[in-house]
């Protein structure tokens, strides 16, 4: 759909400017008359918030900056200043520190939303694993960011996560150690290390508008996907996205805006660890580390498996696997909505990541409450059924499962009229 | 140019082969101090020794002193403890190399060449799964307990159970006198 330009300069200066710098000519082609589906529903609007958030996040945190003190013995107390003494500053951390919390709700629904729809198949590979690469940036980020404050929270997880590289000593010995004391800049975490995360905190949201930038590219090559997954085949399939689009996710973006703004005034520390208000102490682990709710999944994972090595090799190849998502689906059917098996794979699927992160919360040695039920046979069933999903289940749905008819076009399937029907699967 | 089929390497080739080893070779230079920096300054490595007077550690309680940035455990066992760990046969062990800086890499995980007096246990108190620090005294074996992902050491600081897939290092260390140690 990325057609040739219909933008037409109205003025003089716009006809100027557009024979030396054609960015009006851009901003015209991708943000108002780039052609859209008119089918998409509530789950498209996240691209658009997540653009917000990461613009939120980017401003707040340039401004956190200006105040925050990257150095061992007074990270803490910078922090509990910004917090009472700098104008509005408590205001700027809660929605600093909040705006990842809701950076991830909107990333998650954004690719649970890809992967129901089947957005990640021809032609939009290269657009899935732009967004993978985002998703691992915004990991990577949020991470740096949680051990900004020095507290006991923000000491341990960077102990932790750290040490994720030495399990390499079980490859090749004493690289591990090399690799973390190279991180750490030292025998332990400490001032050299605040200091290189501050660093890198700071650079890599930028990475990340970046690998955006390419993302918006590759969509706007095939164009949007829609909930029916199958392709535009005229005008009469699409709407301009301006004011259509402009419109919509904005209004989403304010119910979305409206949530967050009651977490950061009414409910701003319901999802940080009281330990982090703790100042960090090399001494003392906490009873209970855990990470923030955004990574719990993920350390349910490593807790479940009872070898260091094994353990970081499946916390990593849940993030992997993703890559591979666009060729491990063999259905030629891109939505769920006409998939009926994969349809109910999906939701397990998503039921699934929703108790790991459960389970990533508790100790391993844990059992549901009020019962003598373990937890821990439960989150190693989790993690296979992670990877069966994507390994096992979607290679073979596609060669067993019999897809429901597709519409003919979006525009028959909006409007009702002429329900012409062919057979699935017709890629 | 004429178009030339010569062996003969051209001024062109000399210029392309020059600039690109240059840029290689500066690049490969510059790599270097842009990696290193990140390592420990010799003002981290300096080895840094403490020195520790056990006479007030009363059996069956654990000091911890800071030495290098990390813990180090300093354990007055009981002879119950002792015993105990003595009974467990090497074999039975998950990871069974003593891992003793006192010691050669290859000494065995046995309680003797765990301790230079068996009363003393002295560890680096980092769990060897993801660097929490264990709880003294509890767990199923009575050694250390890691609140992090549940690992268990015994009463040697030997892993018995759970993800650490080492034994609690031993760091360098003597007795200066019978109730004064040198660590490092």
């Amino acid at each position: 759909m990325a057609g040739h330009s219909t933008y037409v300069p109205k003025t003089r200066f716009a006809r100027w400017l557009d024979e030396r710098l054609p960015i009006l000519r851009l901003a015209n082609d991708t943000m108002m008359t780039f052609p859209t589906p008119r089918n998409l529903n509530f789950w498209y609007s996240f691209g658009g918030i997540l653009t917000f958030m990461l613009g939120m996040q980017i401003v707040t945190g340039i401004v956190l900056a200006m105040h925050y003190v990257p150095a061992a013995n007074m990270a803490f107390d910078s922090v509990e200043n910004i917090m009472r003494d700098v104008n509005y500053g408590w205001l700027l951390r809660y929605m600093h520190s909040n705006g990842a919390s809701f950076f991830f709700l909107a990333v998650y629904i954004h690719i649970f939303r890809g992967l129901y729809y089947g957005s990640y198949k021809a032609p939009r590979e290269v657009l899935w694993i732009l967004g993978v690469i985002i998703y691992v940036l915004m990991i990577a980020t949020a991470f740096l960011g949680y051990v900004l404050p020095w507290g006991q929270m923000s000491f341990w997880a960077a102990t932790v996560i750290t040490n994720l590289f030495s399990s390499i000593d079980q490859i090749l010995p004493h690289a591990g150690t090399a690799v973390t004391q190279w991180l750490w800049g030292g025998f332990a975490v400490g001032d050299p290390t605040l200091n290189r995360f501050f660093s890198l905190h700071y650079l890599l949201p930028f990475i990340i508008a970046g690998v955006v930038v390419l993302h918006i590219w590759a969509l706007h090559v095939p164009g949007n996907n829609n909930p029916l997954g199958i392709d535009v085949r005229g005008p009469q399939d699409t709407v301009p996205f301006h004011p259509y689009y402009t419109v919509k996710d904005a209004s989403y973006l304010c119910l979305f805006v409206i949530l967050y703004a009651i977490v950061v005034f009414y409910l701003p520390n319901s999802l940080v660890e009281p330990d982090n208000y703790v100042p960090a102490n090399p001494l003392v682990t906490p009873p209970e580390i855990v990470p923030e709710w955004y990574l719990l999944p993920f350390y349910a994972m490593l807790r479940s498996i009872p070898q260091k090595l094994i353990g970081v090799i499946v916390l990593f190849g849940a993030l992997v696997t993703l890559l591979f998502v666009p060729w491990l689906d063999t259905s030629g059917v891109r939505s769920m909505r006409f998939r009926p098996l994969a349809k109910q794979f999906f939701w397990a699927l998503v039921v699934d990541c929703v108790l790991l992160g459960y389970l990533g919360a508790h100790r391993p040695d844990a059992v549901f409450p009020g019962t003598a039920i373990p937890m821990l046979p439960f989150a190693r069933l989790g993690t296979a059924y992670y990877f069966a999903y994507f390994w096992i289940i979607l290679p073979l749905l596609g060669l067993i499962e019999t897809p429901r008819p597709l519409p003919a076009t979006i525009a028959t399937s909006v409007t009702g009229h002429g329900v012409e029907q062919v057979n699935a699967p017709a890629e | 140019m004429a178009t030339t089929t010569a062996a003969e390497p051209t001024r062109r080739d000399f210029i392309h082969i020059a600039t690109a080893a240059a840029g290689g070779v500066g690049l490969a230079a510059l790599a270097w101090p842009l990696i290193d920096q990140m390592n420990p300054s010799a003002s981290v490595l300096a080895l840094s020794s403490i020195e520790f007077d056990l006479s007030p550690v009363q059996a069956g309680q654990q000091v911890t002193v800071m030495w290098r940035g990390k813990p180090v455990f300093v354990r007055r066992r009981t002879p119950k403890e002792i015993a105990e760990s003595r009974a467990v046969p090497v074999s039975s062990l998950p990871d069974q190399l003593a891992r003793n800086a006192n010691l050669p890499d290859s000494a065995q995980a046995t309680d003797q060449d765990r301790t230079i007096k068996p009363e003393w246990l002295i560890l680096v108190g980092i769990c060897t799964h993801l660097g929490c620090i264990p709880l003294d005294h509890q767990g199923d074996f009575g050694g250390y307990l890691c609140p992090c992902h549940g690992s268990q050491y015994d009463t040697a600081g030997r892993i018995r159970r759970g993800p650490a897939p080492e034994n609690l290092y031993v760091p360098p260390y003597a007795f200066l006198s019978p109730t004064r140690i040198k660590i490092g």
